[in-house]
């Protein structure tokens, strides 16, 4: 039970970032790229998802926010962003990609291209 | 046998007096109490609120007839005495009901004053006085429109408004041409007229009534040069007449009223007199105040306790009209040799002026804002050397030596216990707040209850109110609020607080479960609440949740606008060394930090730090010498200290000192929100104590302690808690603030507003006036210091948290 039981387009850069128990539950770690940051988040349910690491706000690093049911806080100005579907809790507007995760074998597999917004049939 | 006391007059003074005796002496006497009004003693001052429909006649009753009952008081009402048989020593009512007395007490009161003008026996001409007129009036009010008051004192303005609150047309006539001139200078009587009419009376001035006109019912009114208002209702109120037409019949000297001496005694000492009926030494009085400490005085003497002297009163006046705000005291016309001090302020509509002879108040005005005129009142009849106060004077007393904000609850806190707050009952400010605490009063009426305070003319209830307020913080509301912590569960923060010590929770998951949270892992604003709540209930053994942190708290920095962080170090009350100072500087080369900072809290901020540096940075730090400054934390952040005594030359402690000390003993706690102390070393407050959660300000005689203040966004100077002698007691004082503000403030809330909620009375209550209270939070405070003084720092830069600064993977 992760999000990539979602994912219905294919990705071929799958990528090994690391053991699940790295990732604090109710946290995240960062996968960092020179194109940018990538959030990962564990819930407290060990569901996995993965978001550009960048507020829709001002671009607050929301790795380093509060994760909570499937919402991660902003620690910059508490702007509140849904971790499925990178878009933010009203009545705040605005959104921030969203990429494919998916454990196996207690190991998180990434995929770097992102999502396209609305194909996952998400709400 | 009980010997027997008659009353005559059931009013206000003659009542107030037999309710004092019988609460000293109780069994002494048969009293036996003739009124010539048709009802039991009521409260002739809320006359005025009820013409105006505030309130209605059984709201003002004092003693209904049970009372009376219940005390064996024989009451005889509708029966006005005649005539004193002194001899037989009895009294006879008009209507042949006689009693006979062992003492007998006069308190037969005034007659409102007509004055001798054709008409005045007609239909709709009245005067102000007692319930029936007030009844007259209403019902004028029904049927009729147009009103003419006569008379532009405090009555007759009373009367005025009443009759425009009932929908007249109201002119008030006056002889003179400033209204009030009793107890107003002219600036505050224009300003009053001002407001008045704004309101809808109008006014006629300069002029003498020589007539009213009319056939049965009047019609108009005439003056001396010949103009004419029309009018269905005319109220006389142009002064009162002491009542001693009884007392002259039979024989006892009156001159301007029944003369009494300093005992109440009438030239027959059997015979006392209270009240407006009474001359003493020269003086009749016409406000309850001073009828009530007679009443007092003569209770005393009829209880045989024989100590009590009535040496006059001096009496302060106020409006009873809603929304005016009115205070006179005292001589303030001032007169040779008098000073006076005005401060007038047309934009907000306020007017104060104090009179001053030899440095002492000698009367005040006071218009729009009468908050301290309690304090005035009481600074004139102590007559208190007011030089060093005079330049701050007219600001009132909350502003004297602090920014403070002039609001009602932050006032009356500002008031010494000796401060009356009642002017009519004469109830001081210490009074009410011991009847609250030890009778554990909670609302107005109960307070009026016990202690009388507010319940005569009414004017004092704002102040009564704001000190149920400030005493009883959260605990005193109309709606009382029960707000949830957060969406996410139902109970409050006193619930839950309360389920975490009585149950024994020890962690967050437990918390969440046994309260049954709605959520399944809570929100970015319970989580970190819990967290707090319950690292006070049980420290060394709670589960901490690092994940219920802000991400400051989690990465013991604080975030930046880029991402990147800030680093702090402690300075241990704001002094350092050369050495410190290198070790920073390499540090700062290092990492290359590319802003360093002094910041406001004495220390020095390197900005700009990048995630992964901070553990060896921290090393480096850690290796100096430093620990952490928790700048990010809800936590004991800085500790503020001027140089005070080893160099400034007015410093009176060792402040610095002092400061490094509160510092070792606070930090690293975590509190509800950020701390912030300071230590000045004399009272020019170089260390702004008085804006901190916890100040010091360093005397001669020792220390005064501060507590309650912030800068930031809605500035509040501290309120002063107490002063203590030793810096080992500033110590135990101050952890035990600490101490009972984590235990007790909900999560977020700084102390200022903390004290607000609770009360200063009750900070005080739990710190400096039990003494084991306050070493038992103070010792509390010293065992959770043991697990919390351990320097994150130093952990992390050891590797504790390892994952929080790194990145999970590198690509590309
Ligand atoms: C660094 C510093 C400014 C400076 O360069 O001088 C600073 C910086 C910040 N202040 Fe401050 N305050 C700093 C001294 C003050 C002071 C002065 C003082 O302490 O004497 C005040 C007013 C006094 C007071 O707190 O009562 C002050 C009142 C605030 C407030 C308003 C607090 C309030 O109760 O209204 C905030 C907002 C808050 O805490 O919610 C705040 C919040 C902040 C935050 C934490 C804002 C944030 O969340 O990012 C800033 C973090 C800076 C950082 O990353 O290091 N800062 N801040 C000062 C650090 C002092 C230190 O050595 O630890
Ligand atoms: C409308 C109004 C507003 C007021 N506002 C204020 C105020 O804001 N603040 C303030 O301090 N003061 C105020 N006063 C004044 C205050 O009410 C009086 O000072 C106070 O009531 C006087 O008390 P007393 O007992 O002397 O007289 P009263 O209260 O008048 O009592 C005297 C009683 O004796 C009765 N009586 C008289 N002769 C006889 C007799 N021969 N036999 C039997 N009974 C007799 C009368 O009928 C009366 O009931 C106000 C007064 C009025 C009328
Ligand atoms: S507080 Fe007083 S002692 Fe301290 S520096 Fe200022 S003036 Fe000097
Ligand atoms: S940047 Fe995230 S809330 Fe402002």
């Amino acid at each position: 039970m992760h999000a990539a039981n979602k994912v219905t387009q294919c990705a071929d850069d799958w990528i090994d970032i690391g053991a699940l128990d790295e990732i604090p539950r109710q946290g995240a770690r960062v996968v960092r790229r020179a194109s940018g940051d990538i959030a990962v988040f564990r819930t407290l349910t060990d569901e996995v998802f993965a978001l550009r690491d960048r507020c829709p706000h001002k671009g607050g690093p929301l790795s380093q926010g509060m994760v909570h049911g499937r919402n991660v806080s902003c620690p910059l100005h508490d702007w509140k962003i849904d971790i499925d579907t990178g878009i933010a809790v009203a009545p705040d507007e605005g959104c921030t990609a969203r990429y494919p995760v998916r454990v196996e074998g207690g190991r998180v597999y990434l995929s770097l291209t992102p999502e396209e917004r609305g194909s996952n049939g998400s709400s | 046998m009980k010997e027997r006391l008659v009353l005559v007059g059931n009013g206000m003074a003659g009542m107030r007096a037999i309710e004092e005796l019988l609460r000293i002496a109780p069994d002494k006497y048969d009293v036996t109490v003739f009124g010539a009004e048709p009802h039991g003693n009521y409260n002739r001052i809320l006359l005025s609120p009820v013409l105006t429909g505030e309130k209605n006649f059984t709201d003002i009753i004092l003693n209904d007839p049970e009372w009376y009952a219940t005390h064996g008081i024989t009451l005889h009402v509708g029966k006005e005495v005649e005539r004193i048989e002194r001899g037989l020593r009895k009294v006879v009512a008009r209507d042949g009901t006689s009693a006979p007395y062992d003492r007998l007490l006069l308190a037969t009161g005034s007659s409102p004053f007509m004055i001798p003008v054709p008409g005045r026996e007609l239909a709709g001409v009245l005067t102000f006085r007692d319930i029936h007129d007030v009844e007259a009036m209403l019902g004028a009010a029904r049927c009729h429109r147009r009103a003419v008051v006569i008379g532009g004192g405090l009555l007759g303005l009373e009367a005025a408004n009443g009759l425009l609150r009932q929908g007249m047309e109201v002119t008030v006539v006056h002889l003179l041409d400033a209204l009030m001139e009793k107890q107003l200078d002219v600036t505050a009587a224009a300003l009053l007229k001002a407001s008045l009419e704004e309101r809808g009376l109008r006014f006629i001035m300069r002029v003498q009534t020589e007539a009213i006109l009319g056939d049965d019912r009047v019609r108009a009114v005439r003056f001396k040069d010949g103009t004419e208002i029309a009018a269905e209702l005319v109220v006389m109120a142009v002064g009162i007449r002491p009542n001693d037409a009884l007392a002259r019949r039979a024989g006892l000297h009156c001159e301007r009223g029944v003369v009494v001496s300093d005992t109440m005694q009438t030239y027959d000492p059997r015979i006392y007199a209270v009240g407006e009926c009474v001359q003493h030494r020269g003086q009749t009085y016409g406000l309850v105040a001073p009828l009530f400490e007679q009443a007092r005085v003569c209770a005393n003497h009829l209880a045989e306790l024989g100590f009590a002297r009535y040496a006059g009163s001096v009496s302060a006046t106020r409006l009873k009209v809603t929304g005016v705000e009115l205070f006179s005291a005292g001589d303030f016309q001032g007169r040779d040799g008098c000073e006076e001090i005005v401060l007038k302020d047309a934009g907000r509509g306020v007017y104060k002026k104090v009179v001053l002879e030899n440095n002492r108040i000698r009367g005040a005005v006071m218009y729009g804002d009468t908050l301290d005129s309690a304090w005035y009142f009481q600074l004139m009849r102590d007559a208190t050397d007011v030089a060093s106060l005079r330049d701050r004077l007219l600001f009132g007393q909350a502003h004297l030596g602090e920014a403070g904000h002039g609001d009602i609850r932050s006032r009356v806190a500002t008031l010494p216990n000796s401060a009356e707050i009642c002017g009519c009952n004469g109830v001081c400010k210490g009074a009410i707040v011991e009847a609250i605490g030890d009778k554990k009063l909670f609302t107005l009426e109960e307070v009026r209850a016990h202690t009388k305070a507010s319940s005569s003319c009414g004017s004092c209830t704002g102040l009564v109110e704001a000190l149920l307020a400030t005493v009883l913080g959260g605990d005193y509301s109309t709606t009382p609020k029960n707000k949830p912590l957060c969406a996410c569960t139902d109970h409050t923060h006193h619930e839950i607080r309360g389920a975490i010590r009585d149950l024994e929770l020890k962690s967050i998951r437990a918390v969440m479960d046994c309260l049954e949270w709605k959520s399944p892992d809570g929100c970015s604003k319970c989580r970190p609440a819990l967290n707090f709540y319950l690292l006070t209930a049980w420290p060394g053994e709670y589960v901490d949740d690092n994940q219920a942190r802000f991400i400051n708290e989690r990465a013991h920095a604080n975030i930046q606008k880029d991402g990147t962080y800030s680093v702090v170090p402690r300075i241990w009350g704001g002094e350092t060394t050369p050495a410190q100072l290198k070790a920073i500087a390499e540090i700062a080369e290092k990492y290359r930090v590319p802003t360093v900072h002094i910041t406001g809290g004495q220390r020095i901020d390197m900005l700009g730090v990048k995630k992964e540096d901070l553990p060896a940075m921290w090393g480096d730090l850690s290796a100096a010498g430093f620990v952490s400054g928790h700048a990010y934390g809800k936590a004991v952040r800085t500790v503020k200290t001027c140089v005070g005594k080893n160099w400034c030359r007015f410093g009176t402690q060792d402040s610095t000192a002092m400061g490094i000390d509160l510092e070792k003993l606070a930090w690293g706690s975590w509190m509800p929100h950020k701390v912030k102390l300071a230590v000045s070393g004399c009272p020019r407050n170089c260390a702004e104590a008085t804006i901190k959660d916890f100040g010091v300000v360093c005397v001669d005689s020792g220390y005064e302690l501060h507590v309650g203040g912030n800068g930031g966004v809605k500035v509040r100077a501290t309120d002063f808690l107490c002063s203590v002698k030793t810096p080992e007691e500033v110590l135990e004082y101050c952890a035990a603030f600490l101490q009972v503000y984590r235990e007790e403030a909900h999560y977020l809330e700084r102390t200022a507003p903390w004290v607000e909620r609770v009360g200063l009375a009750y900070v005080k209550q739990r710190i400096v006036e039990n003494e084991a209270s306050r070493r038992a939070l103070a010792s509390r405070f010293q065992y959770s210091q043991r697990f919390a003084q351990v320097d994150p720092w130093t952990e992390r830069a050891n590797g504790v948290d390892r994952h929080e600064f790194i990145p999970l993977k590198l690509v590309g």
